[in-house]
Parts: C-alpha cells; sequence; structure tokens
C-alpha cells in the first residue's frame, strides 16, 4: 500500500495542528502615496500562538493582517505559512484554510446563523452531515442553544452575533485565524465576557492567531506576544505582555503601553506566580502555647484557624489564643484563589479593608497568605529587575 | 348639474367601451369587423411586443448592472443611462427606429427594449453597489470567488431591487407599446390611435383594457418582488418600497 491522499480525519472537525506564520520583510506602499503603508515589516508567529497587532489609527495592523489572507497584496517581500509561501497558492483556496472574522462581523443576512457557519465547510465540498454535525459543535462550543442555528443574523443580539462570527471563522478547523477587533463593537461587560470565554476556547482549540486591537489592555489580555506598530506601519516592538510591560524599546512604545504599566502588570500575573507567605495555621485543641508562638513568628501577628480538611475558619489573635487550647472560633475572611489575576486579589484586599488575604487553592484549602505588602514588593523588585526570572509557585504552605 | 351631466357621461363612454371590449362591430367606415375577438390578434401582438422587449431588456441589463456594480466601475455610466432613459421620449425612439430602420416588429422591439434597459440596469447597479461592504468582505475574506460573491451573495441581496427595476419597466412597456401602429405594429395602440376606424368605443375600451394589463402587472411584480425577497429582509408589514428606480447618485458615491 502507497501513501494515503490527503484526506481530511474522520469527524465533524478535522483537529488540524496550528500553523506557523512568518512574514518577512513585508513592505506595501499604495500606488499615488508618499509613504508607504508597511515598512520592512518581520515578524514570527509559533504555531498555536496569539500574536497581537496593536497601534494607533493609520499604523497598518489591519494592513499587516490582510495581507496575509492575500486581501491585501505586498509591494515585496514574502509570507509564509508553515515555511511555504503564500504567494504561490491561489487566493480564495489560501483564503478558506485561514480563519477570518472582522469587527463588523458581516454576517450573511439573507442566511440562517447554521448556513452562515457553514459557507467555508460547504466551500470545501463537505458532505451534509459533517456539515450539520460541525455547525452543532460549534454552537456548542461558542455557548449559543441548538435552536439558534434557525435564526437569522437580524435576530440576534450584538454579542451573539460577534460569537456566530467566530464560529464561522473557525468553521472549518483553520490552522490559522485572523481577528480584526472582533471584540471591538459591543458594549464593555459583553467584550470582557467574550474575551474570556475566547481565551478559555483558544485554551482548548490552540490556533495561530493574527488579533488587531486598538485597544492596549486587550493586547496585553489576549496576546501571547504583542506587536506594536508606529505610523508607516514599522515595527516598534516585538515582545511577550510582560517584556513589553516591563522593557519598552522605545519612548513611542512606552507612551502607547500608557503612564500606568506598572499597574498593568498586575493582569497578567496570577497570585500562584509570587511568593507568598506560609500560612500560621492552627486547627481545633493544638497547645495554646505552640499556636501563640506561630502567631508571633509570622509578620501578620496573627495564627489562621483551619478546619479538618484545611479550609481557612478565622484569623486568631493573641487574646483569642490565651487558652490552653486552640478553641473554636468564628470570624471573617477575605480570601483570594490561586488562580485570581493579582490586579482582582488587590482589588478584593482593598475591597475587604485588610492587609491580608487568604489564598485558597481549587479545593478551597489554605495555600498561603497574600498581604499588599508582597503585592507591592513584586511590582517594585520587577519594575527594577530581571524579567526573565519566572516568579516562584508559592508551594511552601503546603508543607 | 354639469357634474352629474358629466359623470353621467364618462359613464355611458366606460360602458361602451366595455361593450367594445365583448362585441364585434362593424368599423366606422364600414367594411371591416372590429371589437370581441377581433381585438385578440391586437392584445396578442402587444403582450409579444413586451415579452420579447422585457426578455431582452433584463437578458442586458441584469448581467451589466451585476458586472458593474460588483466590480464598481461604471458609475459614470450608470447615471448617464439612468438620466438619458428618463429623458428620452419613448415616442421618438419609436419613430427613430421605424423611419430609418423599417416598419417592422423587431424594432418596435428594439425601441421598447432601449425604454425598459435603464430602470432595470439601474436598479440593478444599485442593489449590488448598496449590499454591505463588510458582508462582501467577509465573504471574499472566507474564500469566495469573484462569480461566488456575486451568485450568493450580491444578487440573494439586490434582487428586491432588480425586480422593482423589471416592475417599472413593465409597466411602462405595456403602455409604451400602444405606440405600436408608428412603427407598422398592430398593437392595442391601434384602436387608440385610429379613431376613425375603431370610434370612440374602440378607443376609450382599449385604453381600459392597456390600463388594466399595466396595473395587473403592476400587482404581478410586486408579488413576485416580495416573494424574491429573502425572508428575513422581508418587511414585516407593509408595502416594498416601490419598484421606482433608486437614484444612482444616492449609491454611486
Amino acid at each position: 500500500m502507497t501513501s494515503e491522499p490527503h484526506r481530511p480525519p474522520e469527524g465533524p472537525s478535522a483537529h488540524r495542528e496550528a500553523a506557523t506564520l512568518e512574514l518577512r520583510h513585508i513592505r506595501k506602499q499604495y500606488a499615488g502615496t508618499a509613504e508607504p503603508a508597511i515598512d520592512d515589516l518581520s515578524l514570527e508567529v509559533p504555531a498555536g500562538e496569539i500574536c497581537v497587532l496593536v497601534g494607533p489609527s493609520g499604523c497598518g495592523k489591519t494592513t499587516a493582517m490582510r495581507l496575509v489572507n492575500r486581501m491585501i497584496e505586498p509591494t515585496s517581500g514574502d509570507i509564509l505559512i508553515d515555511g511555504a509561501s503564500i504567494m504561490d497558492r491561489h487566493p480564495a483556496e489560501l483564503r478558506r484554510e485561514i480563519g477570518y472574522a472582522i469587527q463588523q462581523i458581516g454576517l450573511f443576512p439573507h442566511q440562517t446563523v447554521a448556513d452562515n457557519i457553514a459557507v467555508v465547510p460547504k466551500l470545501l465540498g463537505w458532505d451534509r452531515r459533517r456539515v450539520s454535525a460541525r455547525v452543532e459543535e460549534l454552537l456548542d462550543l461558542i455557548g449559543l442553544e441548538p435552536a439558534m442555528a434557525a435564526r437569522y443574523p437580524g435576530q440576534l443580539s450584538g454579542g451573539q452575533r460577534q460569537r456566530v462570527g467566530v464560529a464561522r471563522a473557525l468553521a472549518a478547523d483553520p490552522p490559522l485565524m485572523l481577528m480584526d477587533e472582533p471584540f471591538g463593537a459591543i458594549d464593555p461587560i459583553s467584550r470582557e465576557r467574550l474575551q474570556n470565554e475566547f481565551l478559555r476556547l483558544q485554551g482548548e482549540i490552540r490556533k495561530t492567531i493574527v488579533f488587531v486591537t486598538h485597544d492596549i489592555d486587550e493586547a496585553i489580555k489576549m496576546g501571547d506576544r504583542i506587536a506594536v506598530l508606529r505610523k508607516g506601519g514599522v515595527l516598534a516592538q516585538y515582545a511577550t505582555p510582560a517584556e513589553l510591560l516591563m522593557a519598552p524599546a522605545d519612548e513611542f512604545v512606552e507612551d502607547f503601553v500608557g503612564a500606568d504599566r506598572a499597574l498593568k502588570r498586575l493582569a497578567l500575573q496570577r497570585v500562584r506566580d509570587i511568593d507568598l507567605w506560609d500560612a500560621p495555621t492552627v486547627r481545633v485543641g493544638d497547645p495554646g502555647a505552640q499556636a501563640r508562638e506561630r502567631a508571633a513568628a509570622s509578620p501578620i501577628g496573627h495564627a489562621l484557624l483551619v478546619d479538618d480538611d484545611g479550609r481557612p475558619v478565622s484569623w486568631l489573635s493573641a487574646t483569642d489564643l490565651a487558652a490552653d487550647t486552640v478553641r473554636p472560633h468564628e470570624g471573617r475572611l477575605t480570601t483570594v484563589e490561586l488562580d485570581d489575576i493579582l490586579r482582582d486579589a488587590l482589588a478584593d484586599l482593598l475591597q475587604g479593608q485588610v492587609m491580608y488575604g487568604v489564598v485558597t487553592d481549587g479545593g478551597g484549602r489554605v495555600a498561603g497568605v497574600l498581604s499588599v505588602e508582597v503585592i507591592s514588593g513584586f511590582l517594585t523588585e520587577q519594575g527594577a529587575g530581571s524579567i526573565d526570572e519566572a516568579p516562584a509557585p508559592a508551594d511552601r504552605a503546603a508543607q | 348639474m354639469s357634474v352629474a351631466l358629466t359623470t353621467a357621461s364618462v359613464l355611458s363612454d366606460f360602458s361602451d367601451g366595455l361593450d367594445f371590449l365583448v362585441h364585434q362591430r362593424e368599423s366606422v367606415a364600414g367594411g371591416v369587423m372590429v371589437g370581441g375577438s377581433k381585438n385578440l390578434p391586437l392584445l396578442g401582438k402587444h403582450l409579444e411586443v413586451v415579452g420579447l422587449a422585457m426578455l431582452l431588456a433584463v437578458l442586458v441589463a441584469v448581467p451589466l448592472g451585476l458586472y458593474l456594480g460588483h466590480t464598481g466601475r461604471g458609475s459614470f455610466l450608470a447615471s448617464s443611462i439612468s438620466n438619458v432613459g428618463r429623458s428620452v421620449p419613448a415616442i421618438a425612439l419609436v419613430l427613430f427606429f421605424s423611419s430609418y430602420l423599417g416598419l417592422e416588429l423587431k424594432n418596435l422591439v428594439f425601441a421598447m427594449t432601449l425604454l425598459a434597459i435603464p430602470p432595470i440596469f439601474t436598479n440593478t447597479y444599485v442593489g449590488v453597489r448598496q449590499v454591505d461592504g463588510d458582508v462582501v468582505d467577509a465573504a471574499r475574506g472566507m474564500g469566495l470567488s469573484g462569480t461566488q460573491v456575486v451568485r450568493r451573495v450580491e444578487l440573494p441581496l439586490a434582487l428586491p431591487l432588480v425586480f422593482g427595476g423589471i416592475r417599472t419597466s413593465v409597466v411602462n412597456v405595456i403602455a409604451t407599446a400602444t405606440l405600436g401602429p408608428f412603427a407598422g405594429v398592430l398593437t392595442l395602440g391601434d384602436p387608440i390611435i385610429n379613431a376613425s376606424v375603431y370610434g370612440d368605443a374602440g378607443r376609450v375600451g382599449t385604453a381600459m383594457l392597456v390600463a388594466g394589463l399595466a396595473v395587473g402587472a403592476e400587482i404581478l411584480f410586486a408579488l413576485l418582488q416580495r416573494a424574491v425577497t429573502p425572508a428575513p429582509l422581508r418587511p414585516a408589514r407593509g408595502r416594498l418600497r416601490a419598484g421606482r428606480p433608486a437614484r444612482v447618485a444616492d449609491a454611486a458615491i
């Protein structure tokens, strides 16, 4: 038996591997203009990562994105997907392999949601059963009721339309996706929810994505890598969000990232990423002397009462620990989770008007203590220090 | 008093006209039978002219409008055609073609076709141009070829306007085909023009018939226009917007 011809795998979705994308010295100059729209742009996007193109209006970020599926042709330079030049491909065929989602969505108003999602699979000649199975799968993936399949775009809310737009872009399971401000045209609350949903989705599907936005906060949130462009399509910096915030390449990037970049870093880190304090845990029935000793040894000056499962119950002061053994006690606690981002954790501490928050793991057990001091220490240390040091995970409290 | 008299005489003209449509009688000058079933060949010729002219006009105007609308070229041509179409008198066209090309059916059809083209062309062009640019961009970005964009997106979304244009033209041509006798073609215009042969009853009766045909066509094509409108784009209630040729200037810019 010789080698099999290339065939799509079984099942409604193809589960194709993500592709690598490389832009090589791309230049785009429109006829009759003095300045190029894109000037010598080179970028490499590893497979399965989100590359955000960000910059002020007129920086050519959308142009750069549209070069990738040949909606715009470069003046010079080359673009490679998985190492093969797209210039050798027929544009329409190339585009069927690249997911495409734009801010205005552009759903076909005369077709149902199901037909809209099925556009590319049908172009690719999938049979009807595979198409309808895929539509069902995608509706589930984007969290829409199966009954929505028969609706028309005009009957959907803005957020639902955005979801259908994303589903349509994902329909043929493309190894590469282009998204031009896909969450731009909706209200901030729905936008944040869609962003979170999309990140969760991306965790499962691991596509290579080129994501265009003018919003630096969205870029920091969504991007594995961020390409900051300046006017004339010049790449100002291409870096991870952390690098961008910690070490802006020049004044332009610094300005663009914003004066509050220190605070923005809080959105990049999770509670588990920083050094937590040990929790001075005690249990009911522990000897009072030992408990008092633990409280005194901790910078907090209190002991933390936990139940038999290790879940936090209350802080105990020296007065509470005056007895021979530790007694049951009730109290109020501010807790944060290991997976919370630092910004939210800090907000919780400020909200609770406390200096210390008990950090719990997924099972609700005590994993350490987060203090406002730790966060501020993290900010100053990170600001001054090297960006390469990964903060040690906080597992000391688990002893 | 005079109003009552006028009303009475109009009513009697109408009933004479209706009578002409159903009963044969001798012509005014005598010797020939007119009216009743003798009208059928005139009606047949009339409908033949309308049918042929509309067919040709649709075959020319729709593809041309789709092509120019899709490519975005020819907005100057589009507005010129629509303006010229509105300003050239039909009778001038008919007389021009018949005097230079001869008194023949095809010359009348040719003149009628030229009259029918502008509304259909303009509406098709505007119908395609008014399709949401983002929808077309998304279609191209997903990998639809140019032809597929036209067939699956632009044409379905332009179809209501295309039919609006056809509706305008068909009413126009039904009315204007009465000029047929000037081109040597005996349409329903013959009794209207030659009252000396058909009498006043003939003139009024045929005019009523032509008006009835025009209204009937208008209603038929309004229903067709509604039928071809994609379901989600149909107005919930009330009429579709009138099938008048849209102004090119609105959409071309």
